[in-house]
């Protein structure tokens, strides 16, 4: 194998999460077969973020510029397609996030390699490397074999835990080139989504819903049920994408990370980008009538039944308790 | 103004009970009802609401076997202008850039403003057609959009990041946007509009051969490691059992 290429992503002066769990994943890939991690930075007055990333690559390939001074996936596509013709790495690992989806596949395409994107797991096989994904939403898992090199794999957020790591690598400044001549996007700016004031992130207790509230006529039940236990009622992103709560309420990698004491999940199946929301709440309670439903490999407690059923009871039930 | 829009039918299986086939490589369909794409019905709308304001004409065109003629149809009755079905066979084990190149191949040749795509696919979960159609087209690309924004040359559009941000960007026409769930309100097709649609033509076409640079070696169904307490019996007892837990938790 010769190196792994991690590409650094960043936001607003600070490196995401994402780009650690890469780092480890990448080390751990490299090793047994005596590869090398680089770690690819493309930014403008980034020099705050190489002490960080050298302790967690071999090397760290800095490019520097105004064209990045924002993400564009054309510059970073370009300034990728030469580094990956002088550096012929085995693979280019990016993150299978908003920016690294906007850049990943059409790279893959520039540099006429395979790809496979939300990766979660990968080995190296005896000809390139062996990856695995999800389906159906987490039902169903798929491996796939990708048999050329580079390989490029967009790797799944919130998957692999990052570790610390010692190392020392080399800071190596390189030029890009004329990365933005021709260019047909611009970035103009960053936006922040409105809010209107209901914070969930403080809530101890959260009711959170999902598409098996079915109808928007069945919104009172749940919200009855939140207003009794004095929980704050917080939504999957279907139910935002309808209109029946706002998006400031959803839970997940595109909407609020939570860490309420509890989350009473309402059936809700427990995709990965909802369960990267909640899954920090000290205890998780899941009703759902698939008893195969992913959000039960993190719930601490869990109900196989259908919601409007056992809400309605539920609700009978506390009353009793209560008085 | 020439609008193209993608659109995948894909098994419904968010209440379903997924079984693998004896291929190893694939699901058992034959119980299952099928659906066009999420995100491609939020596309459609996209398209829709364009053609509405910039007086466009709309074709609808999805790689698939014949059932996929109902999406388009579907499609149709809510408006679209024409629609093409690139027949699938020969196309299993594809992956989605090989798909890219096939559906690359049928817009050669075809002088389209704009391409809209779903963000993702419910099934593979890939988000890869879009941008690699883009790139075999030379054309520029968006990803997860939510908001489109038609201007003289250019489209202005609003990409989701994660934790609350917007990517704002702008594109030079003709390209290709990927739009994801929840920037419209997807319209449901009227009776008028199905009986319409029901006598227009699909247009036939056949794939060209694809290309993938990666193999589906298996699918499998995960172990679910639970650790989850599950609380057992009919419902009333189930609620009982629940009642208590939440009066321990200081929720009652
Ligand atoms: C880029 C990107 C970002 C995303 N970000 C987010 C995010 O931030 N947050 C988020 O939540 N999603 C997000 N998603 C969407 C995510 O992939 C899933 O589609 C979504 O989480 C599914 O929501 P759900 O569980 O409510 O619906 P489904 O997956 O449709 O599940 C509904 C569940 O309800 C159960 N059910 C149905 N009827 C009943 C009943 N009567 N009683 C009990 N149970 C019932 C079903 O068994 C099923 O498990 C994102 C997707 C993408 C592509």
């Amino acid at each position: 194998m010769s190196s792994i290429l991690v590409l650094v992503e960043h936001r607003q002066g600070a490196i995401r999460d994402v780009t650690f769990e890469m780092l480890t994943a990448a080390r751990k890939l490299a090793a047994p077969a005596g590869g090398k991690v680089e770690a690819v930075l493309f930014g403008d007055g980034c020099d705050a973020m190489l002490p960080g990333l050298q302790s967690q690559a071999d090397r760290v390939v800095y490019a520097a510029g105004p064209a990045f001074k924002d993400f564009n996936y054309e510059s970073y596509q370009k300034a990728l397609v030469k580094l990956v013709a002088e550096r012929k790495p085995s693979a280019v690992l990016i993150a299978n996030s908003a920016f690294g989806t906007d850049l990943g596949p059409s790279l893959a395409v520039a540099l006429n390699a395979g790809l496979v994107s939300d990766a979660v797991a990968f080995t190296k096989a005896d000809s390139g490397f062996s990856v695995s994904r999800g389906m159906y939403a987490g039902k169903l898992v798929a491996d796939w074999s990708v048999g050329s090199e580079p390989a490029v794999i967009m790797v799944r957020q919130s998957n692999f835990k990052p570790e610390p790591a010692s190392l020392s690598g080399e800071v190596v400044r390189w030029e890009a080139g004329d990365v933005v001549s021709g260019g047909k996007t611009k970035f103009l700016s960053l936006e922040e989504v409105p809010t209107t004031g209901i914070d969930i992130t403080k809530a101890t207790i959260v009711v959170g819903i999902g598409r098996g509230i079915k109808e928007a006529k069945n919104m009172p039940l749940v919200q009855e049920f939140a207003k009794e236990i004095g929980a704050v009622l917080a939504a999957s992103r279907p139910v935002v994408d309808a209109g029946w709560l706002p998006k400031e309420v959803q839970v997940g990698s595109s909407g609020k990370t939570i860490k309420p004491k509890l989350y009473i999940a309402l059936g809700i199946s427990g995709a990965f980008q909802h369960i990267a929301g909640m899954k920090g709440a000290d205890t998780i309670i899941a009703v759902n009538k698939d008893p195969k439903a992913p959000i039960f490999s993190v719930a601490h407690y869990g109900i196989v039944d259908d919601l409007h059923k056992v809400i309605p009871v539920l609700r009978t039930k506390i009353k009793e308790l209560a008085s | 103004m020439e609008i193209a829009v993608c659109l995948k039918r894909v098994p419904d299986t968010a209440e379903a009970d997924v079984k693998v086939d004896a291929t190893g490589k694939d699901i058992v369909r034959d119980k299952l009802a099928s659906t066009i794409n999420e995100a491609d019905n939020y596309a459609l709308e996209e398209a829709l609401l364009a053609k509405e304001k910039h007086s466009a004409n709309v074709t609808l065109v999805s790689v698939g076997s014949q059932p996929s003629e109902e999406v388009l149809r579907m499609g149709m009755a809510k408006g679209a202008t024409a629609a093409a079905r690139i027949d699938d066979a020969g196309l299993g084990g594809s992956d989605s850039i090989a798909l890219a190149g096939v559906l690359a191949a049928w817009f050669k040749g075809k002088s389209f403003d704009l391409i809209v795509c779903g963000a993702i696919a419910s099934d593979d979960g890939n988000s890869q057609v879009g941008p690699a159609l883009a790139e075999l087209l030379g054309l520029p690309h968006a990803a997860y959009v939510t908001k489109l924004d038609i201007q003289a040359g250019k489209v202005v559009v609003k990409r989701e990041l994660e934790g609350g941000f917007l990517d704002v960007k702008e594109l030079a026409l003709p390209c290709v946007v990927t739009i994801q769930t929840g920037g419209n309100t997807p319209r449901y097709a009227s009776i008028m509009g199905i009986k319409r649609a029901g006598a227009k033509a699909i247009e036939q076409a056949a794939s060209v051969k694809p290309d993938s640079r990666t193999q589906l070696v298996r699918v499998y169904v995960p172990q679910v490691v639970s650790a989850a307490q599950m609380f057992e019996g009919t419902t009333d007892e189930k609620a009982t059992k629940l009642a208590t837990l939440l009066k321990e938790k200081g929720a009652v």
